[in-house]
């Protein structure tokens, strides 16, 4: 009895925490319509932050605590908003993702700046070993203060939602922003008003949970995929039900701990139980209404014709064997790594770019892919490769099954979730001692066995594959995916089974990530288990944003440049993470020029400049623009 | 000296994005009057407005209220100025319940939230009768009187009407065009954008019709009535 | 009324949002070889008629049937396939394409969903050329005025082959030729056996084109006829004109 007591205070406590960053997170997305992928960055930042005050500086706990709570948390909030989410407000959800993504990456570069991973730290509890006796049970007062704050920030929330006028104007500007201007108020001011809310909310979660699990960049980070499954518990718009959706998550997971046998892959389950309660969450939403009036049409990139690609592809696997010829062993490796990326990238191609659906597990997929060789490949069979498709397909297709009928940014939370529970239970268990060897695959009568041949096999499979998208582009199935990107409820009217035909690209960009992750095993012999995180993915979707989205010329760019910064970061000893800085700082501009790299080469081109002035013209007005995704609705009761 | 009149458009084109819907419209309300604005679907009446509201920025032209240059104002500093638009549809928040939306409505007119109440429920017994409800599930009718206290408790000096009775019983109607008189009556100057060209032109000093983004014609009620029946049914009315 | 089987029907069907009845128990029907037209003053929930016929909004009580089959609970791209198109009043194109490549979309998903191998290029060229875009079809559908934008949907529409074509406000945006050249071809499709439910602003059009005009006001039906009866119904006067008496 004690002990399922002690496991109950336990997990109210975090049910709390979670509560209290799941709520941030509802206030910005309602006001705001950006969801912040970020959230947990900035509860982590916070958490350092109070670190370095009160522990390395020795500042006094209230003081430390009131600089981050009242002070720097606030601030920082409300200078995101006005530099990063106004400018993004109404877009496409891959766009305002690749914003909140970009500053969620640049943050942890930023603290592995800041805080080297390698030092430990620690954060003491606050009122250290003080407790009360509870019956047979010795409830801490740390435990106590955490509850006594949620209740605190419930209650507080409750009035100032319902009874003062800021808290009523920002559930009035989530209603409808326009009237709200029309009104008097300042909409914009509101908004950024609740991004110093949200961000004061996840700095106190951070705060709050340091103590608990461990001061770590990502453990804290990461964490915050609990936030985002109780949030959909209540629907991104109802804070009663987001915090009840917390306790139940917070006790389900201390249970899990307490109960469920250590040792064997069961005593990860808690590790995916945020997962589930997503996934459950996410099959149980009613479809989403087709929407109509949407927003604006992406400009595209002329597609090249048949001829222009295969002499573009003939010249690059041309660039490939004068390189083979030149290049050492190490350059080799990294000329191979930047084709397998590049096709990787190309599977986001085919995905975001052309229908307009965001993965954020394709490194998952590519996972799979390595896994598939180096489990079914034995000899360079072939069998592993079409493992490797076929494995990562049918995962693909499985993750977008439940969620294609519903809205894009679910999409996006159902992968990223995928993609951590993939992290902790397949990879982390099925890679033995933390790695898997991977053969390389033979093909009869082509060599495949040397570096130099493998290194030349991926850069001719990529340029088949960049052959074979682009005449996808061109034919019907890019129709319908760019037709399904523009407007899904003139294609349903049409005819056209709109969530059948996201699940077909779905399913065939997650086989081409797969495809990629088979000559990625080949290349480098043996893959870690750890490199296949969401993080990562989220990384390859940023790069693939600033390169082009829709270019196979951004998909190259994005791979170059991921596969220098391992190069880069072995030559500057101590910059760890520095992909990410770097990444997300470029991200961060992104949300200005949506078209990228690969988007501008093709328009200088075309000399089409007057083209792209009309389109930045025509972007609505920010307060009487068409419907953001999302349900204009905050609810208190 | 003259008084300058309460709003002036000079030559106003504007669109959205590339479509131009307006195309250098001019029109003059004169303090204190009320005027009319009348014309079929698509003609650009809710545009006019939006551009006097400061939703819409004009790409050429001027728009002057009081005498005074305001291009470019955002909606919610006209608002503050004394500017006041009821949108077409749905001029409430749905999700917040009367008293709430009331309480928005203290952002202009300087009314303290008891002041703005006391205020419509005199005017509006039954929303007295429904403060607890959430807006939006009130009747159109009870939704549209909501929408139109922001008229009577912001204090406006133009006040810009877009199709109030829209989707509404000929009662309620009636209603809400008996609290347009008394607004007139206090001196507000009106802009009304109105479907019913006779509901509108029994309170209207000026008319003037639009098509096609432009101002057709523009003179007394009575000149423009005939010219109306013509562009919406055809001529057989 | 026409002697022939409607192709079209709606009977009784009431959709309600929050406290603002949409529509109310409106039952209409449409024929092949006749131009129908809907019209009314704005708000008075044709657009949603459509949304309710086409599948994209599901009413709250009341039955939709298409060529005889009742299709409640028929999702938008099931109802498509049984010969039902539409165009949408605020446009719905696909922007970042071409016009021709709009409606040669249209006609490659309508090949794929009918199992029918004939040469999509070739229709979407025969329809481009009926509604008169042939001169525009490279030119970025996003990047043509609103009238022209309008006939894209519209080829796009009838490259699905439908029997019954819905269409929301073609003529808005169109100058008097073109709405002429728009009459012709809908009587044209009429004559063809199409079934055309119209809603439209432009009278002058409706008058000319219409076998029979149904007008809706605030969510209800208060008037059916030819246009003749319908424009001399002092209802539908008061509709448009509203009453004097309510600024007495």
């Amino acid at each position: 009895m004690t002990t399922f007591l002690a496991f109950t205070t336990i997990g109210l406590v975090a049910g709390c925490i979670y509560a209290l960053t799941a709520t941030g997170l509802v206030v910005t997305y309602t006001t705001s319509g950006v969801f912040n992928f970020a959230h947990g960055a900035i509860g982590m930042v916070a958490a350092f932050t109070y670190w370095q005050l009160s522990v390395e500086w020795d500042w006094p706990v209230p003081l430390a605590l009131a600089a981050v709570l009242l002070v720097l948390a606030p601030l920082f909030g409300a200078i995101v908003e006005r530099l990063l989410i106004r400018p993004v407000q109404g877009a496409a959800v891959d766009l305002s993702l690749v914003v909140t993504l970009g500053l969620l990456l640049f943050l942890i570069g930023l603290a592995s700046l800041l805080w080297r991973p390698t030092t430990a730290r620690n954060l003491p509890e606050f009122f250290p070993g003080q407790s009360v006796q509870v019956g047979s049970l010795a409830v801490k007062h740390n435990q106590l203060a955490i509850v006594a704050v949620a209740l605190i920030v419930a209650v507080g929330l409750k009035w100032f939602f319902s009874r003062t006028r800021t808290g009523i104007a920002m559930r009035a500007v989530v209603d409808d922003p326009s009237l709200a201007a029309l009104a008097g108020c300042t909409p914009a001011r509101i908004q950024q008003l609740s991004w110093a809310l949200g961000a004061t909310l996840a700095s106190l979660a951070g705060i709050l949970l340091a103590p608990l699990v461990t001061l770590d960049i990502f453990v804290l980070t990461l964490l915050v995929i609990n936030g985002y499954a109780a949030a959909l518990v209540g629907r991104l718009k109802s804070l009663p039900m987001t915090a009840a959706g917390a306790i139940v998550l917070g006790l389900s997971i201390s249970y899990a701990v307490g109960y469920l046998p250590s040792g064997g892959w069961l005593s990860e389950v808690q590790g995916v139980i945020p997962m589930l309660f997503l996934f459950v969450v996410l099959v149980l939403l009613p479809p989403a209404r087709l929407r109509t009036g949407g927003g604006q049409a992406p400009a595209t990139p002329t597609v090249p014709g048949l001829r222009q690609s295969l002499v573009a592809a003939g010249g690059l696997v041309v660039v490939a064997v004068v390189l083979s010829l030149v290049l050492g062993p190490s350059g080799l490796a990294t000329g191979g790594r930047v084709f397998v990326v590049a096709l990787t990238l190309l599977s986001l191609v085919l995905l975001t770019g052309y229908s307009g659906q965001v993965s954020l597990c394709q490194l998952t997929f590519v996972g799979l892919g390595a896994y598939a060789m180096g489990t079914w490949g034995h000899g360079g069979s072939l069998l592993g490769v079409v493992g490797a498709v076929v494995l990562a397909g049918a995962a693909g297709a499985l993750v977008a099954l439940p969620t294609l009928r519903l809205r894009g940014l679910y999409l996006a939370l159902a992968t990223y979730a995928f993609a951590n529970a993939m992290d902790v239970l397949f990879f982390g268990q099925r890679f033995g001692r933390g790695s898997l060897e991977v053969e390389r695959v033979s093909l009869p009568g082509i060599p495949t066995e040397s570096d130099r041949a493998f290194f030349l096999l991926t850069a001719v499979v990529f340029a088949v594959a960049a052959v074979g998208v682009l005449a996808l582009r061109r034919g019907p199935f890019g129709r319908r995916a760019t037709a399904i990107a523009d407007s899904p409820a003139a294609c349903a009217t049409l005819g056209l089974d709109v969530n059948r035909t996201k699940l077909v690209i779905f399913t065939l960009s997650a086989a081409l990530a797969g495809l990629s992750g088979a000559l990625l095993g080949g290349l480098r012999g043996t893959v870690g288990a750890d490199e296949f995180a969401a993080l990562g993915s989220a990384l390859l979707l940023l790069v693939l944003r600033i390169g082009g989205i829709n270019t196979v010329t951004g998909a190259l760019f994005g791979a170059l440049v991921v596969s220098l910064f391992p190069v880069l970061q072995d030559n500057v000893p101590g910059l760890s993470n520095l992909s990410y800085l770097l990444t997300g700082l470029a991200a961060l501009s992104v949300g200005r020029d949506p078209n990228g790299i690969g988007g501008r080469l093709s328009e200088a081109g075309e000399k089409r400049r007057h083209r792209k002035e009309a389109a930045a013209r025509e972007l609505p007005p920010p307060y009487t623009s068409t419907e953001p995704d999302r349900e204009a609705d905050l609810v208190l009761r | 000296m003259r008084t300058p009149p309460a709003l002036e458009l000079v030559g106003v084109s504007a669109g959205y994005g590339r479509i131009e819907v307006l195309h250098e419209v001019s029109l003059q309300v004169p303090a204190g009057s009320v005027f009319a604005l009348l014309g079929p679907n698509g003609a650009g009446k809710s545009t006019t407005l939006q551009v006097a509201s400061g939703d819409v920025v004009p790409t050429a032209g001027c728009l002057h209220v009081a005498g005074t240059h305001v291009n470019g104002s955002s909606p919610d500093a006209l608002a503050r100025a004394g500017v006041c638009r009821i949108p077409e549809g749905r001029g409430v928040f749905p999700n917040l319940t009367v008293v709430e939306n009331l309480r928005m409505w203290t952002y202009a007119g300087g009314l303290t939230p008891a002041e703005v109440q006391e205020r419509t429920f005199a005017r509006f017994p039954k929303l007295g009768d429904r403060r607890g409800q959430l807006a939006g599930t009130l009747s159109g009718g009870e939704q549209q009187m909501l929408a139109m206290s922001r008229a009577i408790v912001a204090d406006p000096d133009v006040l810009l009407l877009d199709e109030i009775s829209m989707g509404l019983a000929p009662l309620v109607v009636a209603e809400l065009y008996e609290l347009v008189g008394s607004l007139a009556q206090e001196g507000i100057s009106l802009l009304l954008v109105e479907q019913f060209a006779r509901t509108a032109l029994a309170v209207a000093d000026y008319a003037a019709v639009m098509t096609q983004g432009r101002i057709a014609m523009v003179g007394q009620p009575g000149d423009v009535a005939d010219f109306v029946s013509e562009a919406y049914l055809g001529g057989a009315a | 009324m026409s002697s022939a089987d409607p192709v079209l029907a709606v009977e009784q069907v009431s959709v309600r949002f929050g406290g603002v009845q949409a529509l109310d128990a409106v039952t209409l029907s449409a024929e092949p070889g006749r131009v129908t037209g809907l019209i009314g003053p704005n708000g008075a929930g044709k657009t949603t008629m459509f949304n309710v016929i086409t599948g994209l909004e599901a009413p709250g009580s009341g039955r939709v049937s298409i060529g005889g089959r009742d299709v409640s609970g028929l999702s938008a791209h099931k109802r498509a396939r049984l010969g039902l198109a539409r165009t949408f009043q605020r446009l719905e194109i696909f922007g970042s394409m071409t016009a021709r490549q709009n409606v040669l979309a249209a006609a490659e998903f309508r090949n794929g969903w009918a199992r029918d191998r004939t040469d999509a290029g070739a229709a979407a060229d025969a329809i481009l050329d009926r509604v008169g875009l042939s001169a525009v079809a490279g030119a970025r559908a996003d990047a043509l005025p609103t009238g022209l934008a309008r006939l894209v949907e519209l080829g796009r529409a009838l490259a699905t082959q439908p029997s019954l074509l819905l269409l929301d406000e073609p003529g808005s945006g169109l100058d008097s030729t073109e709405t002429e050249a728009l009459g012709d071809l809908l009587l044209d499709l009429a004559a063809d056996g199409m079934a055309v439910l119209l809603v439209e602003h432009d009278v002058e059009l409706v008058m000319r084109i219409c076998d029979t005009v149904h007008v809706l006001d605030f969510g209800r039906r208060i008037a059916s006829g030819s246009p003749a009866e319908v424009q001399a119904d002092p209802a539908v006067q008061a509709a448009y004109l509203g009453a004097e008496a309510g600024a007495a």
